[in-house]
């Protein structure tokens, strides 16, 4: 039969591996604007003493509910309007930013970490290890993450660290399925076997044999962990038991909104699409970094 | 396939369990029961008597060997704050909660898989991208948001739709639609890609050569052997989503179990958590086990070795 | 009866990719009658499976196939809509598959299979068309046929799966099969087998055939005619004896000496080769596609290659006049 060539391939012939890299990443038009809007948000955070002269707890009694610029009745002084103890609604926006990134990326390397040393143990050793890890598995799925997470929460009292460990310690699960998995792939593979022959230790092998053939599916599934950690803080702050007041999170924003919705639905959707955009830019980033890099951690 | 069978129940058994042991001392850990049972204005007095009453001052391994053992009896403990047996305060709840799951599940298959089809079908086309946006979206849409805005929407705005209760068929239509959406765009893309390679598989081919229509090709030759993995994986999802229903009956003030579980651990009524959470573990266990059968059902080449 | 079932002229098949075209099949033309065996030999790539597909009207919705003439028992396949041309698929021209192991559907059984191929085109009661399925499994030699059809796929070997294919291309008793590499995939001692039973059917049921095929030795086993393809064209055309006892063009003559023959080639004696690789179909072909891999290669093969008839219809494209010096 005759086989079809795509295009491309007949185009990228020649080209060093470096710019036929380069030609996936910039080709790639969801992972650059996740990239875009990412680095677009981080900014925010960091710069969100510049981008704003108010103080995101400071409240106000004659600047309350003022609603945001493309209604009427406005202030110039706050953009995106003020809740309802009249703190400026642009403030709490960039610094909440700060706290869902910083959950995102902590939680991400908490579950990271212990993830990845259970499936890393499991797919290299194999066996008894691997029936452990793999039982360790099925009983963190079955655990209910929400509702885990709101009794632990609720028990230890609502603090950032609080949060960030107990969703830390819950998503574990899908770095250790595909660690795992990856790790069996290449383990008896030839330049494992040479490096066992030639008498390297085991954490030699894992460190610098093992480990860097896993790194992309590493980073790729971190960037989904960070989404759907931002997501969830975000579900546990809305329900009163996650990050707790007056810390500016848009999950406890949204929240605070709801109490509103009948007269000021703009209250969630300000938080609720800085939210939306957030996870929506962390996810195509790393959909399209699992496209250019690791297309085997589908699923 | 009997020795499958039990080997999938035993270890069934030994999450639960196992699930259990985890959950009973995280709680008993966390906090002092005593303190959360006798509330704010207790006299050290009170928590005492409460501590010797309840058996707080046992040994964790014994308070948990008791209650499991009343709980392999159906007894799950007096709750806290409705001072009525948990067991009764869930059955109650239960219904609501399954109700809002199959209709959610219902919901996700009947849009998902006809969108995969349609997108595997003619691949890059408007519908693909479509349903590629609508996944895409999907798992980036907080699902208490998505509530929220279809509240606006669909309650303020339009006044079509109750915003919140549970009284008639219609509190059911936008709690349905924020849990099915969870689940969509996994479903949607492994039907997606399931019909991909289904439908470049010899056999279809055959079954153009022997002169069937494209409607029979695809869904009696394709969809057939496409769908045995959707199947597992709506039973696996079925299980998270009922957990993850907590968060939707919140919004709209549903009240199933998920509701139950929000207030009872916003008044540290830790009985009904503990008995909440082995029961919503139970129900993922429960899905994957018959997801697996489902699995083992409908493709031959395991069901007749 | 021997009138004429397959009139194919001047056949291209055309498969866009991005930037150009892909020329998979250029211009080729043949006739079959009831009865006959016609054997479309070539290498990976000649085309002799798009041909096939072509036929069937099975190409994928990207290709392009085109033809001066394409007529099955003076029904215009070309200007027929897609139902019509659906309704003579398996019914009247079936089409058996290189793959066994895969071609079959997995999820039903081989009874439900074979009947499907009668449902669609008959009406006949579920018990009539088992029975029916039963006898047709019997044709083919699968023994005990009635528990077959209960089974699935998967609980049969590559053989029988390929008789089971067979049995379902018969379902409807078709005058024409395209069997394309049917025995490829199979073991030697079953090749023969299958190879031997398609020639029965073949005469008992007077069914034209169309046989694709890689191996020479099938092709002298069971061809009445014969037709080479190489990059897309048909090189050489003529009858199983007119090919086999006097090969005229040269890259025939090299595939002839690719095969052992028994009795002539003597024990470790080097078998012959064609050296190089099959031109880009990419775009046009100027001249003889084999000149670059051709002994007898000269300047006139850049030009236009004059289709020759040399006696008995034996006919080949090639700029030399091979048959007529071999006679002189």
């Amino acid at each position: 039969m005759m086989t079809s060539s795509a295009p491309t391939t007949e185009s990228i012939v020649g080209m060093t591996p470096g710019a036929r890299m380069r030609r996936r990443v910039f080709g790639h038009y969801g992972l650059m604007f996740g990239l875009a809007v990412l680095i677009l948000i981080i900014a925010a955070a960091i710069f969100a003493p510049l981008l704003t002269s108010h103080d995101p707890y400071a409240q106000s009694l004659f600047m309350r509910m003022k609603p945001p610029f493309w209604m009427n009745g406005t202030n110039p002084d706050h953009i995106l309007g003020t809740d309802h103890l009249g703190r400026d609604y642009l403030a709490r926006l960039l610094y909440g930013a700060r706290i869902s990134l910083m959950i995102g990326l902590l939680t991400a390397l908490v579950s990271g970490v212990i993830g990845t040393t259970l499936g890393v143990a499991a797919g290299y050793f194999g066996g008894k290890v691997d029936l452990a890890v793999t039982f360790l598995i099925n009983v963190r799925l079955a655990m209910p993450v929400v509702l885990v997470a709101l009794a632990v929460v609720a028990l230890f009292g609502g603090s950032l660290q609080v949060v960030i460990l107990v969703l830390g310690f819950l998503l574990w699960d899908r770095f250790a399925v595909v660690m795992r998995s990856s790790v069996m792939q290449i383990r008896d593979l030839e330049y494992v076997n040479a490096a066992r022959a030639i008498g390297c230790s085991t954490t030699r092998i894992l460190l610098s044999e093992i480990m860097p053939n896993v790194v992309n599916n590493l980073i790729v599934i971190m960037t989904l962990e960070m989404a759907h950690a931002i997501l969830l803080e975000a579900a546990l702050s809305f329900l009163g038991l996650g990050v707790q007041p007056p810390m500016p999170s848009w999950g406890l924003m949204i929240s605070e909104g709801k109490e509103m919705l009948l007269f000021q639905p703009w209250m969630i959707t300000i938080p609720g699409v800085a939210l939306f955009m957030l996870v929506l830019a962390i996810n195509l980033m790393g959909d399209g970094l699992r496209d250019v890099t690791a297309p085997e951690a589908k699923g | 396939m009997l020795a499958f069978t039990l080997k999938r129940l035993g270890l069934a058994v030994l999450v639960t369990l196992t699930v259990s042991v985890i959950s009973f001392s995280l709680l008993h850990l966390s906090g002092n029961p005593a303190a959360a049972l006798a509330g704010e204005n207790a006299t050290p007095a009170d928590l005492e008597a409460i501590t010797r009453q309840y058996g707080f001052d046992r040994p964790l391994p014994v308070q948990y060997a008791d209650w499991l053992w009343n709980a392999l009896h159906g007894d799950f403990g007096q709750s806290y704050y409705f001072k009525l047996p948990v067991s009764s305060l869930i059955a109650d709840r239960l219904s609501v909660t399954m109700t809002l799951g199959v209709c959610a599940i219902c919901f996700a298959l009947f849009t998902a898989v006809p969108l995969g089809v349609a997108a595997a079908v003619r691949p890059n086309s408007i519908i693909d991208r479509t349903a590629l946006f609508l996944s895409v979206a999907g798992q980036a849409m907080p699902s208490f948001w998505f509530g929220l805005v279809l509240i606006v929407l669909f309650s303020i705005k339009m006044r079509l739709l109750p915003p919140s209760g549970s009284a008639s068929w219609q509190h059911f239509i936008m709690p349905t639609i924020v849990l099915g959406y969870y689940a969509m765009p996994a479903i949607m893309r492994l039907t997606r890609a399931g019909m991909m390679e289904v439908l470049n598989a010899d056999y279809i081919r055959t079954a153009h050569a022997k002169g069937a229509g494209a409607g029979r090709v695809l869904f009696k030759h394709a969809l057939r052997n496409a769908i045995v993995p959707v199947v597992s994986l709506a039973a696996v999802q079925m299980g998270f989503m009922l957990g993850g229903s907590i968060v939707v009956e919140a919004i709209f003030a549903l009240h199933g179990a998920g509701y139950l579980a929000w207030e009872s651990i916003s008044r540290h009524d830790l009985p009904t958590v503990q008995a909440l959470i082995l029961i919503f573990s139970c129900f993922y266990i429960v899905f994957t086990f018959l997801s697996d059968l489902a699995n083992a059902w409908l493709d031959p080449r395991i069901r007749v070795g | 009866m021997a009138d004429t079932i397959l009139t194919v002229e001047d056949l291209t098949v055309d498969i866009p990719i991005g930037a150009g075209t892909l020329h998979a099949v250029r211009g080729i033309s043949f006739d079959l009658k009831r009865g006959e065996t016609l054997c479309i030999v070539g290498e990976s790539g000649s085309g002799k499976s798009l041909t096939s597909l072509a036929v069937m009207g099975l190409l994928g919705k990207r290709i392009k196939r085109d033809a001066a003439k394409l007529e099955f028992d003076g029904k215009d396949l070309a200007a027929i809509g897609p139902n019509e041309m659906r309704a003579l698929r398996g019914d009247r021209m079936a089409m058996i598959f290189q793959e066994p192991m895969t071609s079959l559907n997995p999820a039903y059984t081989i009874g439900d299979q074979l009947c499907e191929a009668l449902h669609l085109h008959r009406k006949v009661s579920k018990a009539g068309a088992e029975k029916h399925a039963v006898e047709l499994l019997g044709k083919v030699g699968i023994t005990a046929a009635e528990s077959r059809l209960k089974q699935y796929p998967h609980q049969l070997s590559g053989g029988l799966r390929q008789r089971v294919m067979i049995a379902m291309a018969l379902m409807c008793e078709p005058e024409l099969i395209i069997a394309d590499e049917p025995t490829t995939a199979l073991d030697v001692t079953i090749q023969a087998q299958i190879l031997r039973l398609l020639a029965d059917l073949k005469r008992e049921m007077n069914l034209a055939l169309i046989l694709v095929t890689h191996d020479l030795g099938v092709v002298a086993r069971i061809a009445d005619k014969v037709a080479v393809m190489y990059a897309g064209e048909i090189v050489e055309a003529g009858t199983a004896a007119q090919i086999f006892d006097n090969p005229a063009h040269p890259y025939t003559r090299g595939l002839m000496r690719c095969i052992p023959v028994p009795g002539k080639t003597k024990p470790g004696e080097p078998l012959g080769s064609i050296p190089g690789i099959v031109p880009s179909l990419v775009g046009g072909i100027e001249g003889c596609a084999f000149r670059e891999r051709c002994e007898l290669a000269t300047a006139a093969c850049r030009k236009t290659v004059p289709e020759r008839t040399a006696k008995g219809g034996h006919r080949y494209r090639c700029v030399h006049d091979i048959a007529s010096a071999k006679v002189a």
